[in-house]
This record gives structure tokens, C-alpha cells and sequence, in this order.
């Protein structure tokens, strides 16, 4: 068979490609595209570390120029991964610094990144461009300052939400006096002081700069040296925007403020002193984005502040903003595509605010290009679930946190499986969905039945029995992650759909009713999907078959099973009864 | 021997003298997070550690303490906030919990018989609490000018902070106001006067 084209003009073709889908499917045209794409593919996402071993990646594609590796399961945020599950990034940063000495860009998510692995990143790639940690751990100050000292050609530096031991403030003097290259820094999950001056000198020679995120501790009074310097920034994350009330600290920040022509994006916001709030007006009607979530100020202020964002199409907000602040949002920014409404008194018995559903309903009824949701409240009822879902078919994203678990549509007493399932029905685009209040297994069969494109599930403490489960792994056809708490479900379900696990990329189950005999099942039929049971109370079969194992975490993978599994993480596959015998 | 040094130590009542380790008036040990004296990495570090209820519940028995409304027994990783989240919003709120249950200070008005106990935590800022203020002692306190103070009121609210010296009423901002305030003295305007002018 004749090729049709030399090599070098399908590269040039498949240059355009930047999908991972689509140059997926080239491979799988014939061999020789399958050997010219692996060749010139340049950015890699793995979404799951352990899916895949460093080596494999590296042996298909030898000449990487940027890396995304996501760890940890997405309920490791909130507590539900013991600390020393995994999610090393050192054996990938090890096996690349020998392979890829042309690598740019490194992103990790939830992953443990040490000390030792910065220093090695910093030294392996001459032409390092772009590091991204967002919700990492396992480092200090002194990993940073291997960044800054050895990374001649850094453009951005964000340590989005990552836990960063503070050993000392000094790590960004080592960027070098001649490096000027910074378009990108966020160090706003800091928690103690860096040094100023050396902050300030970074900024004025960084005519690139277009992100700037500080941390708490840099003072508001300084803020305008740091503006002044960078009016070129395009997003900005304020210190602590508190002050003792002076005129001249005040003129300074505004002055400051309307100097900066291009903002688009704000966030920060730490210790609000409203009086200040004003100075920013100048810019807010370029603001698309604003991050308000951890600011503790109350309605008035706050929503003087968001409606004067006429073109904000992302905001984030505590619930202090409350319905009628919801309302006014609804009325004034027609551009909204997404809304994030976080609890500020999450473990409150008592609602400390005046938000309900109803301040949700306002918006979907006001914001027509509204996709995305995530809100946190304490009432939820069906009819309103029904509302908003015909008023935004379009929805995208829909994660509703009612902050009592299984509490029922308060108006009516049922639970709230026809609101959802109404979500589900008329929002055919919906990739992602989180349930909560009181649901029988109702509303999984409307899940399955609708939630064709869904691809991320999260249900707590929801469902009758395994046929709830089993609506989902049967009904949802592009699902990827699906993640589940205290439910009843169990074996049945499970091993029913055991081959569904394959086409998906994890599946969490937490104080649900598995049993170890299952697990053990699952694992023994299906060995390309490792089968980790994680459970601290010791060794599984110190324990009946039948009984229901604390945590399990399933996932396809192509590397077999784990060699870093700490003590309390048992991987069930066809060796399993000898290894613990 | 042992045996009768330990009867002879409940004897003495070692609790009942204060002659342990910890705070007068505490009985448990101190919280680990309260005597962790690190960067609040160090704290978010011990939240994770100990992920499990007990540390929900620590959390309850602070905000117990503090006199709040007690917060129904938490379950791990519920709701789902995440502990850098949770972490900015209770140091957010610290100030307020430290000084206990409601904040209480006594207010003086000059000629009044007897002095008044109000709760600052209950008021959102200066112009609720000027009027309720105006309320109890049936007087009238104006508007508050950075310049002039309160100039032309028959009253003026003055309040003792945190270093002991005698302030007025408005000057900094309200959060920082209930924070520092001690005492409130509701000064004769005449008396006033010389507060104003500084």
C-alpha cells in the first residue's frame, strides 16, 4: 500500500491537532500514523498516576515537551484518602529528567510532590517554562527556591491551593537579578510572609507579568507599589484587603487601581475591610472574573461590589451574598456562566444567612449563558430543581451541596428525586453532576435513563439498594469517574457491571457495603482494572468475606498493580490469597 | 510505698489546688491546634493528620466553649469544603471566638445612676450600635465626623481598648472596634470636647 503523504506532511497535518481524542483516534488509522504521531506528540495528560507507568509513557512518546499527571481521588480533599495513600510524583519526575531534557511545562494535581523532586525538575530542563502545583503537598520554601534559582527561562509559577511547609519567606530572592521572564505567579496558599522588596524587584523587572496572585500576608498599603509597577496584569489576587482607615492609603490603592486598564480577573480578598472596597470601582466593569470566596463581608458591600461587574462571567462568592444579593447578581450580569456559592459557617447548626434555593432560581432565570454551578444551602425543594432546570437546558456542571445530609425537599417532605431527575431530563449537555439530600434509588433510574453525556458522578448518602448503582453503571454511557459515600450499595450492583468499570477511570467507594469477598471477586475477573481496598482497621481477611470493606478504589490501569502501596492499601488480583496467606 | 504516694496525691486533691499543668479553669489538655504556636501550615498539617472524626469534634468543642450554639456531631469530610477552605475561614473568624461567649462590655453614661452591660457581637456596625446606645440612656449622640468627632452632640461615646487608653467611638473600623473595645463611657459632649479636636 503507498503512502499517500511523506512523514513530514502528516507531522505538519497532525501539528493541528491538539485534542488528546483526536490524535487518540489518528493512531488507530494504520500503523504508520500510529508511528508518526507518537513521535511528534508534545503534551501529555494522564489522569490517573497510576494508570500508567512513567516508562511506558516515555517508550511510546519519546519527544514530550509538556506533562499534566493528576493522583489522588477527588474525595482526597475532603479527608476521605488516608495521608500516605500515594500519588508520588518523584518516579515520574526521575524517569523524565533522563528522557525529556527538552521539557517545558510540568501540572500536577493532588499529587505529593517533595523538596527533592523540585530540586530535580529545576536542574533537568534547561528550557523549564511552566510549573503548575494545584492542590499538592509534601514541600517547602526550599523546593521553591531550587525554581527560582535554577529555572533561567520560567514563565509561570502557581501553587494554586497546595500545602507548602513555610520555612522562610527568603525562597523568591533567588530568582536572579537578571531573570525576567515571569508572566504567571500565584502564591496566594502562602502562609507566611515573603520577603517585600524582593517581590516588589521581581515585579518591576517582569514586563511580561500577566498574573499576579499574592498571598494574605502582603499588606494592603503596599498593594499599590506592587500595581504601580505591573499595570500591564490582566489578574490579580489581592493580600489581606484590610487597613486601618487613612485617606492617603486610600487614594493610593484607587489611584493605583485605575492604572491598571487591563484586569480582567481579581481574587484574594482576605480580612475585608469594606471601606476600601470602592477603590476598585474603576475596574470593574472589565472584571470577567471575581473571586470573592474568601471574603467575609456581608450584603450590602458585597453586592455594591458584584453589580457594578457588569461583565463578570465567572464569580465565586460566600453564602454572605445571600438571595437578595443572588437577585441583584441575576439583574445586572447577563454574562454569567458560572456561579460557585460556598458556606461560610459549614458546621453551623443554625443558618447563619439568609440563602435558599431561591437565590439559585434567580440566577438561572436571569443569566442566560449560566453552564456551570456549584452552590452550597440548606433548604432544597423539588419545584425549584424543576425550575431552574427549564430554565437552563444548557447546563453544563450541576453541583448542588445541601448541607444536611439526606434532608428532603422542604416544602413537600418527599425526597428530591424528581428536582434532580428534572435536571437530568432537560439538561442533555450535563457532564458533570453532584446529588445531595434526601434520594431513593428513583433518581438513579432517571440518571441512567437521561444523563447520557454525563461523565463525573458524586452521590452521598443517597439510594435505597444496589439498583440505584446499578441504573448508573448500566444507564450512563460516557461515564469516566464516579465517586460514592455512604450508600447502600453493594456486591450485586458491582460485579453486574463489572466490565463497565473498564471504559471509565475510577471508580470511589467509601462506607458503603462492599464486601471484601467482592472485591476480591472483581479483582480476580477483571485484571486490567486494579482492584485497591483501603482500609485501616489491618489486613482484610482478618475479617469474614462478607464483610464490607472500609474504602475501594477501582481504576483501569496498563502498568498492573501499585509498588508503593502504603500498609493500609491491600490491591485484590489473582495473587491476592497467596500473598496473604 | 507507690500505693500509698498515690492515695496520699488524690488526698491532697491536686485538681482542686490547681497544681497540674494547664490553665486554671481548663480540665482537658491543650488542644493541639490552640497550642501550636507554628505558621498555619503547621496547622493545616495537623487537621490532616488526624483525619478522622475526633477532629470534627475538636472543632465542635471549640466553638462549645466559645458559648456558640453547639454544631451537630460532624462526619468526616461533610460537607465538602476543603481544608484549605475551612482552615481560612475559621482563622477568619478567630478573633471573635478567643474573647468567649458574646461580647460583653459595660457601659457607663456620665450622671447615670447605674452602668449597662450590651453584647457588641450583636450589632453590625457603629450606626446600630450609636442607636441603640441613644435608646438605653434616652440621649442623643449625633453623627460621627472624622474631623470633628461627635462636635455638637450633647453626648459622645468614648471606649476604653485593649492598651487601656480612652478612644472614641469611630475612628477605626467596626471589626477591629469590637476586638479592641473594653469598656464604652458615654462622655457629656462639653466633657468631650477635648477627645474631638485630636
Amino acid at each position: 500500500m503507498a503512502y499517500s503523504f511523506p512523514e513530514e506532511v502528516l507531522e505538519h497535518v497532525f501539528s493541528f491537532l491538539t485534542s488528546d481524542k483526536d490524535r487518540n483516534a489518528v493512531c488507530l488509522v494504520c500503523k504508520s500514523w500510529y508511528e508518526i504521531e507518537r513521535w511528534c506528540r508534545r503534551r501529555i495528560f494522564v489522569g490517573n498516576c497510576y494508570a500508567v507507568s512513567p516508562e511506558i509513557v516515555i517508550r511510546r512518546f519519546p519527544e514530550v515537551r509538556a506533562v499534566e499527571i493528576k493522583g489522588k481521588p477527588h474525595f482526597a480533599d475532603f479527608n476521605l484518602v488516608p495521608e500516605g495513600w500515594g500519588a508520588y510524583v518523584y518516579p515520574w519526575v526521575a524517569a523524565m529528567s533522563a528522557a525529556y531534557p527538552l521539557l517545558e511545562e510540568i501540572k500536577l494535581k493532588r499529587m505529593v510532590v517533595t523538596d527533592e523532586s523540585l530540586e530535580l525538575i529545576s536542574k533537568s530542563f534547561k528550557n523549564f517554562k511552566v510549573l503548575v502545583l494545584s492542590s499538592c503537598e509534601g514541600f517547602t520554601t526550599d523546593g521553591l527556591a531550587s525554581i527560582a534559582a535554577n529555572c533561567r527561562n520560567l514563565r509561570e509559577l502557581d501553587l494554586r491551593e497546595s500545602e507548602v511547609e513555610d520555612l522562610s519567606g527568603h525562597w523568591l530572592s533567588h530568582f536572579p537579578d537578571n531573570y525576567t521572564s515571569l508572566v504567571s505567579l500565584n502564591i496566594s496558599c502562602l502562609g507566611s510572609e515573603v520577603s517585600f522588596s524582593a517581590l516588589e524587584r521581581l515585579v518591576a523587572r517582569s514586563p511580561n507579568l500577566r498574573t499576579l496572585r499574592l498571598n494574605r500576608a502582603v499588606p494592603l498599603e503596599k498593594l499599590p507599589n506592587l500595581l504601580r509597577r505591573a499595570p500591564q496584569l490582566v489578574e490579580l489576587g489581592t493580600g489581606a484587603y484590610s487597613a486601618e482607615i487613612r485617606s492617603d492609603t486610600y487614594s493610593n490603592l484607587a489611584e493605583a487601581f485605575s492604572a491598571c486598564k487591563q484586569l480582567k480577573g481579581l481574587s484574594g480578598f482576605w480580612d475585608v475591610v469594606p471601606s476600601y472596597l470602592p477603590a476598585m470601582l474603576h475596574v470593574c466593569s472589565g472584571i470577567t472574573s471575581l473571586n470573592l470566596s474568601y471574603a467575609t463581608i456581608q450584603s450590602p458591600d458585597l453586592v455594591q461590589l458584584v453589580t457594578q461587574c457588569r461583565n463578570l462571567q465567572r464569580l465565586w462568592v460566600l453564602d454572605y451574598i445571600e438571595d437578595s444579593g443572588l437577585e441583584a447578581l441575576a439583574a445586572s450580569c447577563k454574562d454569567l456562566q458560572e456561579l460557585r456559592v460556598f458556606p461560610s459557617d459549614p458546621f453551623g447548626a443554625v443558618p447563619n444567612v439568609s440563602l435558599t434555593e431561591q437565590g439559585l432560581v434567580s440566577v438561572s432565570e436571569g443569566c442566560p449563558k449560566l453552564q456551570s454551578v456549584l452552590y452550597f444551602c440548606r433548604q432544597m425543594s423539588n419545584a425549584a430543581l424543576v425550575a431552574i432546570a427549564r430554565n437552563r437546558p444548557k447546563l453544563i456542571r450541576f453541583r448542588l451541596c445541601i448541607l444536611e445530609p439526606r434532608v428532603p425537599d422542604y416544602l413537600t417532605l418527599e425526597p428530591l428525586d424528581t428536582g434532580f431527575g428534572a435536571i437530568v431530563e432537560n439538561c442533555k449537555e450535563l457532564r458533570r453532576l453532584s446529588l445531595s439530600g434526601l434520594l431513593t434509588d428513583r433518581v438513579f433510574k432517571y440518571i441512567g435513563t437521561h444523563a447520557k453525556k454525563l461523565e463525573m458522578l458524586s452521590i452521598a448518602f443517597a439510594g435505597d439498594s444496589d439498583l440505584g448503582l446499578h441504573h448508573v453503571l448500566s444507564g450512563c454511557e460516557s461515564l469516566r469517574k464516579l465517586e460514592i459515600r455512604d450508600c447502600p450499595f453493594g456486591d450485586k450492583a458491582l460485579l453486574a457491571n463489572a466490565a463497565k468499570l473498564e471504559t471509565m477511570r475510577s471508580l470511589w467507594m467509601s462506607s458503603c457495603s462492599v464486601s471484601y469477598g467482592a472485591c476480591k471477586l472483581l479483582g480476580q475477573k477483571l485484571p486490567r482494572l486494579n482492584v485497591e481496598v483501603i482500609d485501616e482497621r489491618g489486613p482484610p481477611d482478618s475479617r469474614p468475606e462478607s464483610c464490607p470493606v472500609e474504602r475501594l478504589y477501582v481504576y483501569r490501569t496498563v502498568s498492573g498493580r501499585r509498588v508503593d502501596m502504603p500498609g493500609f492499601v491491600w490491591t485484590m488480583d489473582e495473587d491476592a490469597s497467596l500473598r496473604f496467606s | 510505698m507507690e500505693r500509698s504516694a498515690a492515695a496520699f496525691e488524690n488526698d491532697l486533691n491536686l485538681k482542686a489546688t490547681e497544681l497540674r499543668l494547664g490553665l486554671p479553669g481548663t480540665d482537658n489538655e491543650p488542644d493541639h491546634q490552640q497550642s501550636s504556636s507554628s505558621s498555619s501550615s503547621q496547622l493545616i498539617k495537623n487537621n490532616k493528620r488526624s483525619c478522622s472524626e475526633m477532629d470534627g469534634a475538636r472543632q465542635t468543642g471549640q466553638q462549645q466553649e466559645s458559648g456558640a450554639p453547639a454544631p451537630k456531631a460532624q462526619v468526616v469530610g461533610w460537607p465538602p469544603v476543603r481544608n484549605y477552605r475551612k482552615n481560612v475561614l475559621e482563622q477568619q473568624k478567630k478573633p471573635e471566638s478567643d474573647t468567649g461567649s458574646g461580647m460583653f462590655v459595660k457601659v457607663s453614661m456620665d450622671g447615670a445612676p447605674y452602668l449597662r452591660k450590651i453584647d457588641l457581637k450583636f450589632y453590625k456596625n457603629y450606626l446600630d450600635l450609636l442607636k441603640a446606645l441613644e435608646n438605653m440612656f434616652k440621649c442623643t449622640i449625633g453623627v460621627y465626623s472624622e474631623r470633628e468627632g461627635y462636635n455638637g452632640s450633647e453626648y459622645a461615646p468614648t471606649y476604653e481598648d485593649k492598651d487601656g487608653d480612652w478612644m472614641l467611638v469611630g475612628d477605626v473600623p467596626w471589626d477591629m472596634f469590637v476586638t479592641s473595645c473594653r469598656r464604652l463611657r458615654i462622655m457629656k459632649g462639653s466633657e468631650a470636647k477635648g477627645l474631638a479636636c485630636l
